[in-house]
């Protein structure tokens, strides 16, 4: 059934629906009202589930990694600088292979200090081996809580996941929403079976560590747990769509691609304005389309080069910075990667960060520049400030 | 009671000879016994015991890093307490886990009330990265990063006390123990695991190869510690000092000559002033805790 | 041996490490002085102190020398003697 629901608080719902036995986390702008939102579950009864108010980010995985250990299926969310302060935990987590699935309300990194949206916080935790979905609209990243903990957990991967949606314009931002009954969860997602268990009944030690002669194929497994991660998101996303009519069985969505002269790499709530832009073009004959990126990891590199086979400029358009690098944008590398040997023009733009606005005609000068081949630049700086 | 049979603690662990935190491993499994949860912090128990896959520990055992244990304690505690299982979760981390970096999540744990008791084993200084000074160092103490030397003699500050910052935090029961008494240690360990909600231990773990004395003597020093009053065994219970140990106290002299990292003290002559302040300290422990055994005229 | 993902491992393995080897000087006990007290066995850092059937034993496997027994031995029954070869 149709709801009219803040994005947080379907959050909040879908961590719910998923069951979780702990949930720890730290409040931080603009992910607050979610734990604020199961707060409320925890006091009223709705949720069964241990709730630790924590003094910092930092203990808020930690306990989340040591419930997780001894067999819980834990809940967290966080958005920017809690996440940096989380950074040391994000990639022990993934290293033990705990199958914690967290919120990320995008938003950007200081300093200067900005509450506002754009995707540095997440992108630049790539390499954690955390899987990395991020949704369009409310909808999307409800369901993709769902799928996330199922492929998690799978024993083919345990491997933790976020789910990325962008602070503000989608958390706090109130949409029609469906979602799903406890009955039906509980149909989808079958309870947490642990692999690794601290239990007296069968001790095992936890986070040992590695000589030179084991670490680099813990690496080596986590990697390929990673790209197994894939097939699992892939395949749990077309059994939600089976189940519930949505189906995400791919990791990326075109949008208009067919004769695409120009074509648009994003993720997240962007993917929004960006159609309505190229819906614009295409009635004044321009012909642009989208590639919405899902699944950010593990990248979907193959299902991009398909996607994009034969077009030829492609726009990434970059919530984010790589400092220091000639493309700019950490996306743009990896599109630009998966085209190898192609001859199509990648560009990235780096637009939106700290909360900057993008407008469809932004979106229109972009499909301009990258006709004329000109790219790999920030996109709408107030030049008067410069 | 402490079942003295059990071997919980394996031999094949890296540690040095005459390892003061190896033998707190074995006693505090010991008192523990099988059903319990260990969370290690990185650092040297850490790594000695746990090079993958020679794990020396026959209980569960979790490491995640060198700051966070208490917090991943406090996680395992609630997972537990969600499912009624029955395990005792206790947490055994360095003093550089615990004084300094770790500081945050122990104090969020605390607070909470989680119950868990978390056991600091006091080597006084980091000494997995190379004996470098911790807020648990000794005043006067020379590390690789307080080295005694011509404008210096040793670590500045004094030692933090962490067991007065825990029982501020409404820890139901804190207990300072030795090594080099292994009754004690294994009593209070029973007693802290079988109290509701968060305690603390420490206990003094002489390190033969940070402190620089022959590892046959780490029993021997620890003792001498107590004896001159600069380590105090006591108990707190619900804030309230319960019971310290009480002693003939000697000098510091004896204690400070035995060891390495006090040697600049009496080289080249012995440094009257400094050593007045650190049996200063030693005095004012005494008079805190109240431990002079008064000898009639 | 297949890694266990997680760098997991069941307990079992650490007596794979032979401390034994460390060793420079060697326990060994005079029975005739031993009172039984208990000192020994609990003060070893690496278990490697028994005393089963009246009779102190030394596991050389693991004992790494340290001489903390020694040390702490109350009735002086042990001593330490450097190893041959
Ligand atoms: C965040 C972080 N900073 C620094 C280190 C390096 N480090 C590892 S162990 C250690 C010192 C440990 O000291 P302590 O807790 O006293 O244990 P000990 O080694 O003395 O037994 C340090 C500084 C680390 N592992 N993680
Ligand atoms: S350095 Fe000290 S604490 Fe570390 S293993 Fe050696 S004796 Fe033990
Ligand atoms: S410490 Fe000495 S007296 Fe006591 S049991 Fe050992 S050998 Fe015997
Ligand atoms: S010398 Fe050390 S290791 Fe060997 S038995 Fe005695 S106490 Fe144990
Ligand atoms: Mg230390």
């Amino acid at each position: 059934m149709l709801q009219i629901m803040e994005g947080s608080h379907a959050v909040a719902e879908a961590a719910k629906l998923c069951r979780p036995e702990v949930v720890s986390a730290y409040p931080i702008t603009p992910q607050t009202h979610i734990v604020e939102r199961l707060a409320e579950m925890v006091a009223d009864g709705e949720l069964d589930a241990e709730y630790l108010c924590v003094d910092s980010e930092l203990s808020a995985l930690s306990v989340c990694l040591g419930s997780s250990a001894a067999g819980s299926r834990v809940y967290s969310a966080t958005s920017s600088q809690g996440l940096m302060l989380m950074a040391e935990v994000v990639f022990n987590v993934a290293g033990m292979r705990q199958p914690i699935i967290m919120s990320i309300a995008n938003r950007a990194l200081g300093a200067p200090l900005s509450i506002w949206n754009d995707q540095q916080d997440s992108l630049s935790l790539r390499d954690s081996g955390w899987f990395q979905l991020y949704g369009e609209d409310v909808q999307e990243m409800t369901d993709q809580h769902f799928i996330a903990y199922k492929a998690a957990e799978r024993h083919d991967v345990l491997l933790p996941g976020f789910v990325c949606f962008d602070g503000f314009i989608l958390s706090h931002t109130y949409e029609p929403v469906d979602i799903p009954t406890q009955e039906e969860i509980d149909a989808y997602l079958p309870p947490y079976v642990p692999y690794n268990k601290l239990d007296a009944k069968s001790p095992l030690s936890m986070g040992m560590y590695a000589t030179p002669d084991y670490y680099m194929e813990f690496r080596y497994e986590t990697d390929l747990a990673m790209q197994r991660a894939g097939n699992a998101i892939s395949e749990v996303g077309k059994e939600f769509g089976e189940m519930f009519g949505r189906d995400y069985s791919m990791h990326t969505e075109s949008y208009r691609m067919d004769d695409a002269d120009v074509a648009f790499v994003a993720l997240g709530s962007i993917c929004g304005t960006v159609k309505d832009a190229i819906d614009e073009m295409r009635a004044d004959g321009i012909k642009a389309g989208l590639v919405k990126i899902r699944t950010y990891r593990p990248f979907p590199a193959k299902e991009i080069a398909h996607a994009l086979a034969g077009v030829p400029k492609v726009a990434v358009l970059e919530k984010n910075i790589s400092l220091g690098t000639s493309m700019k944008g950490i996306v743009g590398l990896e599109v630009k990667d998966a085209l190898t040997g192609t001859g199509i023009d990648v560009y990235s733009y780096v637009v939106g960060l700290g909360g900057r606005d993008i407008r469809k005609k932004d979106i229109r000068a972009i499909a301009a520049l990258a006709e004329k081949g000109e790219g790999n630049m920030f996109y709408g700086l107030r030049t008067e400030l410069l | 009671m402490v079942d003295k049979s059990l071997e919980l603690f394996d031999c094949g662990h890296r540690a040095c000879g005459g390892c003061g935190p190896a033998m707190l491993a074995r006693l505090m499994l010991k008192a523990t016994g099988e059903n319990v949860i260990v969370v290690a912090s990185t650092g040297c128990m850490e790594v000695f015991s746990t090079p993958y896959p020679e794990t020396a520990w026959k209980v569960p055992w979790i490491h995640s890093l060198f700051e966070n244990a208490a917090a991943v304690a406090s996680g395992i505690e609630a997972s537990l307490k969600h499912n009624n299982r029955t395990e005792k979760v206790v947490c055994i981390c360095g003093d550089g886990a615990t004084f300094d970096i770790g500081m945050l999540c122990i104090s969020g744990a605390f607070e909470r009330g989680h119950d868990i008791t978390y056991i600091c084993y006091d080597n006084e200084a980091y000494m997995n990265t190379g004996i470098q000074r911790s807020g648990a160092t000794p005043y006067d103490a020379s590390t690789t990063t307080t080295p005694a030397g011509r404008m210096s003699t040793g670590n500045a500050l004094p030692k933090k006390d962490l067991p007065q910052i825990l029982n501020a935090h409404g820890a139901s029961y804190v207990a300072t123990a030795s090594v080099a008494y292994p009754m004690d240690v294994m009593k209070k360990v029973e007693k802290a695991i079988n109290t509701p909600g968060a305690c603390y231990i420490q206990v003094h773990t002489p390190c033969s190869t940070g402190w620089g004395f022959d590892g046959a003597k780490t029993i021997e020093i620890g003792k001498q510690a107590i004896e001159c009053g600069l380590w105090v065994n006591y108990e707190m219970e619900n804030g309230e000092l319960k019971k310290a140990k009480k002693i003939l106290r000697t000098p510091v002299d004896d204690y400070l000559k035995a060891q390495k990292r006090f040697r600049h003290l009496f080289k080249p002559e012995r440094n009257a002033e400094e050593i007045a302040k650190i049996q200063a300290i030693a005095d004012a422990n005494a008079a805190k805790y109240n431990i002079d055994i008064k000898l009639k005229e | 041996m297949a890694l266990r993902i997680g760098a997991a491992a069941a307990p079992g393995r650490a007596p794979d490490n032979k401390t034994g080897s460390w060793r420079v000087f060697m326990p060994i006990v005079d029975m005739e002085k031993c009172t039984h007290c208990g000192t020994c066995t609990l003060a070893c850092p690496e278990t490697a102190v028994s005393d089963e059937d009246g009779e102190i034993r030394f596991d050389l496997d693991y004992c790494k020398g340290c001489g903390v027994c020694a040390n702490e031995c109350p009735a002086k029954a042990i001593k330490m003697i450097l190893e041959e070869n």
